[in-house]
């Protein structure tokens, strides 16, 4: 095993990982936050061709400076560049591409992923919390491949992947794949798979996940 | 629909919106949101608005001035909550606002459906979500769906690159966003532009929205 293995991932190398599992020419759709990092480790000739929920394919990277054009921007309305070979839709277009299973990939964060592929990512439901969902639900249902990018524990040390999300649903049993600092696991209506672990051995894992200890 | 309108100013593009009216306010984020229109409905004075638009406001501009107004009774919006939502956020907590949060390809396409003649459509998107309950399930071919109603306006409030006189539109880049979808769902639909040019200047082959769905333009 390589040292690089026997510690936790950091978010860059979280990153790398999920980029290294995109298949040359998909299209794929990052949701905010640190999905974002993924395409900084896309090989130069990945052909991959970035889908946002605000009607374009061909998403650049972020613009900076004089090149910021306030009418180019990302799902986190950031400003961003384009890409020859560009295409602009209208919202409509934009989520009936998502809907219609014309996406390959969409990578999102989540606060809970259950065993199954169950996702939480769109509202704690605290008292006072404002729910926001986004394009989160669309995107959820939507993409051929639904890949997760997270820690695998809360600041509290509690697992994020568990056997049944408390925190409401954003899609039900739409996750194939989680990737996190201490491992990558395979999620469906089987349930969770180990994949890879990073920095804990698998036994350790299965124990603090509460998964049976029986390999898949 | 009668021709469409060429404005003098934005008041003129604003009048006649009654309290109470459903307002489609395009864009996402700032890219494409008519602050020019907002503005002048601000300056009009009609108030208990339900407006639909992907946020709820950003900073104190646009939006989310006129819901610093008092204008808004209720938001129908997919993605309130953001680091430049304070306006809305805190007349959420006040308790001085309703809020309808619907999924954001389901806003697009509640909309789409109003402007194309669809009753209702069975969607996938929400299943087994707290956003799906209380709704109609179907089962169509061994996939879950929930029924999905169509969302009118009676104005929309959208920015445009450039219209013709006859008030087709061509948008500019990320900007287009909802503006298409929200001119097809409203009674009136009012677009303010970069610039109006004489007819047969727009390439028919490049306009994106069809002046039938336009009310009235004004240069901003």
């Amino acid at each position: 095993m390589s040292s690089a293995l026997t510690r936790r991932l950091t978010k860059d190398q979280i990153a790398a990982r999920i980029a290294a599992d995109i298949p040359a020419g998909s299209f794929v759709n990052l949701g905010i936050g640190k999905p974002t990092m993924v395409p900084d480790h896309l090989g130069e000739g990945s052909g991959v061709v970035l889908h946002t929920e605000n009607g374009r394919l061909g998403m650049g990277p972020l613009s900076a400076g004089d090149a910021i054009d306030h009418d180019l921007t990302n799902a986190g309305k950031e400003p961003v560049t384009e890409l020859p070979g560009a295409a602009y839709f209208h919202h409509a277009d934009s989520f009936a591409m998502m809907r219609g299973g014309h996406l390959d990939v969409c990578v999102l964060g989540a606060f809970q992923v259950s065993h199954r592929g169950d996702l939480a990512n769109w509202h704690t439901g605290a008292p006072g919390a404002i729910p926001a969902v986004g394009g989160a639900m669309d995107l959820a249902i939507g993409a051929k491949q639904v890949f997760v990018m997270m820690t695998l524990f809360a600041k509290d040390g509690s697992p994020k992947l568990v056997p049944e999300c408390t925190y409401p649903l954003t899609g039900v049993e739409c996750v194939g794949r989680v990737y996190t600092d201490h491992a990558v696991l395979e999620t469906g209506p089987g349930g969770a798979r180990v994949v890879e672990t990073f920095g804990i051995t698998e036994a350790d894992l299965r124990e603090r996940l509460g998964l049976k200890q029986t390999a898949s | 629909m009668s021709a469409t309108t060429v404005c003098a100013d934005v008041r003129e593009a604003v009048a006649g919106i009654p309290d109470g009216a459903t307002v489609l306010v395009g864009g996402f984020g700032m890219a494409g949101m008519p602050v020019a229109l907002i503005d002048a409905l601000i300056q009009q004075g009609a108030t208990d608005l339900t407006v639909v638009s992907n946020n709820a406001g950003n900073g104190d501009t646009g939006l989310a001035s006129l819901l610093a107004k008092g204008r808004v009774s209720k938001m129908v919006c997919s993605f309130p909550r953001q680091s430049d939502s304070w306006v809305f956020d805190g007349l959420y907590l006040a308790g001085k606002i309703e809020l309808e949060v619907v999924p954001q390809g389901n806003l697009a396409e509640r909309m789409r459906a109003a402007g194309a003649g669809i009753g209702a459509f069975f969607c996938p998107t929400a299943v087994g979500t707290p956003l799906a309950e209380g709704k109609e399930i179907r089962e169509i071919d061994g996939r879950t769906y929930v029924l999905e109603y169509p969302l009118r306006g009676d104005v929309a409030l959208v920015a445009a690159h450039r219209a013709d006189r006859m008030g087709n539109l061509v948008y500019r880049k990320t900007a287009r966003n909802f503006g298409p979808v929200m001119a097809a769902a409203a009674t009136t639909t009012i677009a303010q532009v970069g610039s109006v040019v004489e007819i047969g200047e727009l390439d028919p082959e490049v306009v994106v929205t069809p002046s039938i769905y336009v009310d009235r333009v004004v240069v901003t």
